[in-house]
This record gives structure tokens, sequence and C-alpha cells, in this order.
């Protein structure tokens, strides 16, 4: 569904960000990219909605090279792809709802959602998402009264209420505690599992992602380092794609919290 | 955790510690602190001061202040009437105009939103009525469209516009950009864009340097005045003209008071919009 061709990116500044990316997600995959700080998951992941524009390569959704729009169709194309942030990008002064709302600019007129006329299915589907995420009660807040987690299930609707085929997401879980973090993983791979989705999740917590996810992507100094399942990240694995640390820890700890959840359900 | 100190660490101990002077050469650093002192006393001692015409002005000085303590609001109430009306017409129209001409100036002059060719015509725009100082302004203006508030209209207009247009883009270049990258990546055209990932992030301090400007208007028609673009400067130009002492002293009386209500308003609107 999701194809990258020989994507390459060069900063201005002269930093290589992506040296020639290949790579194929198909349809409902979920996946996480995985890798040291400045190894370019940033870079890729907005490479691919052109919020910033790949030197040169490919990235094919479905039958278009979204590197070939123009403006207008690069617009119809973002609609087909949500994307979720580190720090929520909630428009904080704007309310839970206008935010999730927002989600549709794409698809309504500037007048429709400059007087916040929306249609009714899209309001009524806004309201559905915000129970789904249970913060129905917090539509008519303001987004900046929210806590991380809340905030971060906001991001989550706006994202979804596009109707995309595909979530990027970026680094969803770092500004939140461990428990908070997990729930909102397991909300995101439950909602692309209902909705048949594929998304790649920019993800630092190492633990987190082999929890979660069916493929790990790893990557260092902008090129793919390891791509395999996540049993298949074995501390040797992990010193090809972080450098040498004592892994061990990591990835135990991952079996304990998981024999932990499987003795309190 | 137990290695030897290293020599590097031994040698700084037991020294002195001073924060590293801003000027690293140690000359220069004297020769600017000492040309500075040298300039302050030499531009001091060119202000030249008549003492015998002080000690003359000294009464007329007196007899303005003076004219305080029995301000005179009724003698010439119909013109200081007409000046004030004059004044706050002034004022609203201008900065009615002028902030919808600031806005998408401002748009315009902001480097993370404006294509080059835009932002240099708009900061071009900015620089130039910034450089021009409203009195200079207002000569020009009564120069070409006569004496009146026209003229006063206009340049305040045109002073808006340096001052919101600069200020409303610094607000923009700050502004958080993720939050407006996120809506951009939900397929928003350009100007649903500006309407949910700018403007949210920038109206509470545009409408706080609206009513700053407001007030900066009120108090600058009452100065226009004085180079005959109308309103209540005009009034005050003519009582001091006529050597009304109390005439002038009631219609600074009202500019204060009228300014200080601004004030007042504008801390209110500005703690409701936060």
């Amino acid at each position: 569904m999701l194809r990258l061709k020989k994507l390459l990116k060069t900063y201005k500044t002269g930093d290589q960000a992506l040296k020639s990316i290949d790579l194929e997600i198909p349809d409902g995959q979920v996946l996480a990219l995985i890798g040291p700080s400045g190894a370019g998951k940033s870079t890729m992941i907005r490479c691919i909605n052109r919020l910033v524009e790949p030197t040169s390569g490919e990235v094919w959704l479905d039958d278009a090279d979204l590197t070939k729009l123009s403006s207008g169709g690069l617009r119809q194309a973002r609609r087909q792809m949500g994307m979720i942030f580190q720090e929520y990008a909630l428009v904080e002064r704007l309310t839970v709802m206008e935010n999730v709302l927002s989600g549709r600019l794409g698809y309504v007129g500037f007048w429709r959602s400059f007087l916040r006329k929306y249609p009714q299915k899209d309001v009524d589907e806004a309201y559905r998402l915000l129970d789904r995420v249970g913060l129905l009660a917090m539509a008519d807040k303001r987004a900046d009264e929210l806590s991380g987690g809340q905030r971060q299930r906001v991001g989550i609707c706006r994202a979804l209420i596009q109707d995309p085929k595909l979530l990027l997401v970026d680094e969803p879980t770092a500004s939140l505690d461990p428990k908070t973090s997990r729930q909102i993983m397991r909300l995101i791979c439950e909602l692309c599992a209902e909705r048949g989705l594929a998304a790649i999740i920019n993800i630092h917590d190492v633990a987190l992602a082999q929890m979660f996810v069916s493929r790990v992507v790893g990557l260092r100094f902008g090129a793919i380092e390891f791509d395999g399942t996540p049993q298949e990240l074995t501390p040797d694995v992990l010193t090809t794609i972080y450098g040498e640390e004592d892994w061990e820890a990591t990835i135990e700890k991952v079996e304990d919290e998981e024999d932990t959840e499987g003795a309190a359900a | 955790m137990s290695s030897a100190t290293s020599p590097e660490l031994q040698a700084l101990m037991g020294q002195k510690w001073q924060r590293p002077p801003k000027v690293k050469r140690t000359w220069l650093r004297w020769t600017l602190m000492i040309g500075f002192a040298a300039y302050l006393v030499a531009s001091y001692l060119t202000i030249d001061v008549n003492w015998t015409r002080v000690y003359e002005g000294l009464d007329r000085g007196a007899a303005f202040v003076m004219a305080f303590t029995s301000p005179d609001f009724t003698g010439r109430a119909g013109d200081i009437w007409d000046g004030m009306v004059e004044s706050i017409v002034m004022t609203v129209a201008a900065s009615v105009v002028g902030i919808a001409i600031s806005i998408p100036i401002g748009l315009g002059a902001a480097r993370n939103i404006a294509p080059m060719p835009v932002y240099l015509i708009c900061r071009g725009i900015v620089a130039v009525s910034r450089a021009l100082q409203e009195i200079i302004v207002a000569i020009l203006l009564v120069a070409i469209f006569g004496f009146g508030p026209l003229a006063g209209f206009l340049t305040l207009s045109f002073a808006t516009i340096g001052f919101l247009s600069k200020l409303l883009a610094e607000d923009i270049e700050s502004m958080d950009r993720v939050q407006a990258e996120a809506i951009k990546a939900s397929g928003a055209r350009w100007m649903q864009w500006i309407n949910y990932g700018v403007q949210p992030q920038v109206m509470p301090r545009l409408i706080g340097l609206s009513m700053y400007r407001i007030d900066i208007n009120f108090r600058e028609s009452a100065i226009l005045g004085l180079v005959g673009a109308g309103g209540i400067g005009a009034t005050l130009n003519t009582a001091f003209d006529r050597y009304e002492y109390d005439t002038a002293a009631a219609i600074l009386i009202i500019i204060i008071g009228i300014v200080m209500a601004l004030e007042y308003l504008s801390g209110i609107i500005r703690a409701r919009v936060q």
C-alpha cells in the first residue's frame, strides 16, 4: 500500500537525514520505526506526507507518487494520511471539538470551516470518536485544559476523523508517563486493527514497540539497519542500531511486564 | 568511579573563579569604557543653558501649572466638544482601517508563512511606515489634503500599519510551528490553515496590540492638531495661542481622563482573551 523508493533527504545544512530508503508496507500493517535520536525517523515520516520535502526518491501511496503531486493533489493525498504528533500538536486555544473537526479541513470548504458549520455526519463522527476514546464529556473544553494523555487521545481522534488509510505516528508516547504510554499505544493499535489501517509508529521505547507491533524497522544514520519481527530484536541487533550498551535489561523487562500483565488479567 | 584525579582538575583546584568578560581583549575593554565616559561628559558640556531666560520663563510655567487648579471647561465648551468628537472619530476610523490593512501585511511579513517576494514587499511597507514619523507624515498630508481631520485620519492609519504589522508578524514568527503543521497535515487549504493553525495562536496578542494602538492613536490625535491635522490638538493649539491656559488645562485633563479610561478598558479586555 505504501512504498518508499530510494527516498533521500539532505537538509540545507548538508546533513544527510535519509540515505536512499526502500520500504514497503502492506495494507493494515502496523510498523514500529526505532532508532537513536537524529537517525531520521521524524524526517522519514514527514517526507511521506511532505511536511518535509524529500530531496529525491518516490513515495507511492497505492497508485499515486506523492512526490510528484501539485499542491492541490497533495492536499487530496494528505486527507488519506492521518498524523499523530509527539507533543500532541493540538491547537491549544481551540476547543476539543474544533481540534477534532480540524481533521475534516481537507474535505470542507473555507467558509464552512470558518463559520464552524460542519456537515452533520462529521459532527456525529467526531462525537462517536470522542466517545470511543472516553472524552465525550470534554468536547467543549479548551484543548489546553486537558492532561497529556487526554490530549493525545484528542490527537488520535483528529487523525482518525480524516478517514485515513495510513497513520503516521511520531513519538506518540515521548511526553507521557509509562502507564499512559501503554494505554495510548494500545489504543492506537486497537483502532488500527478495528479499521484495517496501516501505521508507521516512530518510537524511542523499544520495549513498548515490541509489546504492540508485528514488524520493527531500525534506522541508524538515515539508513535501514534492521527489518524484522519484534522477536528478532536481539542485543546484537540493538547494538547495530544504537551502539554498544548492555541490552539484556531492556529486552528482559518486556517479558517481565508481559508476564505480570498476563497474571493480572 | 574511583579513577585518579586528572591533572586538568588538579590545576584548577583552589583557583578563584570569575565570569569571563564580554570583551575579551583588556585594552579594548578599557578603551571602550573610558571612551564612553568621556563622550558622556563632553555631550553634557555642550548643552548650553541660558539661566536668566530660564528665570524669566519660570513665571509663565507657574501660570500654566496654576491653571490646572482652575481649569475652564465651560468657557470654550463648544470648541472642546467639537475637537473631542473629531479626535474620537479620527481615532476610531484610523484604528479600524489601520488594523484591517495590518492583518494581511502582518501575515505577509512573517518569514515562516510568506514566500520570499511577498515577505520582502510587506517588510518594505512596514519599514517605510515606521521610518516616517507621524508628525512628518501629517505635515506632508496636510500639504496634500489641506487642514482638517482627513489628513489626521490618513496619518494615523498609516502609522498603525507600520506598528501593528511588524508586531503581528513577529508574533506569528514565534508561534508554535507544530500546531500549525498538524493542521497542514490534515490537507487544509492555505486560508483554513491560517484560520485554524495560526489565528488562534496570535489572537490574544493581536487584540492586546490593537487596544494599545487605539490608545496611542488617541494620544497622537491630540498632537497632530498642532500641525493642522484636526482634532482636539487644534483646539489645544488655539488655546495656547490665546494664552488661555485654563482652557488648555481643561483639555489636557480630559485627554488624560480618556487615556486612563482606555488603559483600564484594554486591561479588562486583555485579561478576558487570554
